[in-house]
């Protein structure tokens, strides 16, 4: 009991040594940041600015030993600097940097009193890290939040099964498959195969530039998985590299059905389901 | 648990229910051949709706049937395989070659329909 008595008083007197040397630490501080060429994405005023609040609550978290109001104040910041690009490396570099400039004036007003030095600094080391820690762990979390978000919203976006025409549906593949992707694509196709009673599926692949193997299998595998539906795929718009692919991997012809492009794929879908397409008058 | 066989005018329909032993499976393949040429049916539906997992050996009963039904003159459709349970087969690469699928029952039907047309 003595002890953390002994321990929290020596925190009071830290704290209020780095209240009275506020603005002289703050602007060495800062002065070290832009040195080490941290947060170049922000503007000197600006790295003022947040320096001085990540200062103040630095020595309210020493102070009242809880980090609620920091890990609040780390999201935040997180949040407003993560869109322009700010990288972890910064975040824990400019508080180990503090951490450092605070460290460096306790030597310096203690130099004379090694004991004092030692118990000081065993008080504030503890505090120090764990303010450190939470704000690179809230800074992390908040990226990864961030990341989520967007592969959700890219996941959403990127695969539409529509329906054109009753019972034929076509898939529009736009950029990158990777197995996850193709996955999810196979999901929503069945999906919708059954939803919508689908007879006929075109699959359009003209904006998907290469595809390895993997993924190339798993295209197979879902035209053969539609078949067992019912359900009659036309696979078009494949690119020179992929064609090359799925030649590579032995791809039975007769399973495949492939036709150059989008509107070719959907004229032969109509073929299958007896439409027959006709202009009603020339156009003008 | 034995497979109900129901006849609809030419066409049988057996419906598979939940989980089917391996000897349920024989028995279906058995009476089904038996019965196509008993009631002279031209086609046969095997509607596996129920079914949530198709093992290798249901998926080549299945085929066997279709092909021995070919061979006793009559056609064959598989209809209700669910979407989870179509792609876990192709995984495994049952793919039922040369076996006629459909959606659903009325599909399966239709596709009878327009094959007894076409053979007039």
């Amino acid at each position: 009991m003595a002890k953390r008595d002994e321990s929290s008083e020596l925190l009071r007197e830290l704290v209020a040594h780095l209240r009275q040397n506020r603005t002289q630490l703050r602007e060495e501080w800062v002065g070290r940041i832009s040195e080490t060429r941290l947060l170049t994405a922000m503007t000197k005023e600006e790295i003022f600015a947040e320096a001085t609040s990540v200062y103040d609550s630095y020595v309210e978290a020493l102070e009242t030993e809880t980090f609620e109001a920091l890990q609040a104040y780390a999201r935040n910041l997180s949040e407003r600097i993560i869109p322009r690009g700010v990288e972890t490396h910064e975040v824990v570099g400019i508080v180990l940097l503090l951490r450092d400039v605070l460290a460096r004036s306790l030597f310096a007003k203690y130099q004379t009193d090694f004991k004092k030095l030692n118990r000081i600094l065993d008080a504030y080391e503890p505090a120090a890290n764990r303010i450190a820690n939470t704000v690179a762990v809230g800074f992390v979390q908040e990226r990864e939040r961030v990341i989520r978000q967007q592969q959700e919203a890219i996941r959403e976006l990127s695969t539409p099964v529509l329906q054109v025409r009753e019972r034929l549906l076509i898939l529009p593949i736009i950029g990158v498959i990777d197995p996850q992707r193709a996955r999810q694509l196979t999901e929503q196709l069945l999906r919708g195969i059954r939803t919508n009673r689908a007879k006929v599926v075109v699959i359009d692949i003209t904006g998907v530039a290469a595809m390895d193997v993997t993924v190339a299998n798993h295209l197979v595998q879902t035209v053969e998985a539609s078949r067992l539906l019912g359900a009659t795929v036309i696979v078009t718009g494949l690119s020179p590299e992929i064609a090359q692919t799925l030649v590579t991997i032995g791809v039975d012809l007769g399973k495949m059905n492939t036709v150059g492009d989008l509107q070719g794929g959907i004229e032969q879908a109509e073929r299958l389901l007896g439409y027959k397409v006709m202009a009603l008058a020339e156009p003008n | 648990m034995e497979v109900p066989i129901l006849k609809q005018g030419a066409v049988l329909i057996a419906t598979f229910q939940a989980a089917l032993s391996d000897a349920d499976l024989n028995h279906l393949r058995s009476a089904l051949v038996q019965q196509v040429v008993r009631f002279r049916s031209r086609g046969v539906i095997v509607d596996v709706t129920a079914m949530d997992v198709m093992d290798s050996f249901a998926s080549r009963t299945l085929r066997e049937i279709a092909h021995i039904i070919r061979l006793r003159g009559a056609e064959t459709v598989i209809v209700g395989i669910q979407p989870e349970v179509a792609f876990a087969m192709v995984q495994l690469g049952l793919t039922l070659e040369g076996v006629a699928t459909a959606l659903d029952l009325e599909e399966g039907l239709a596709y009878l329909n327009q094959k007894f047309k076409t053979m007039k």
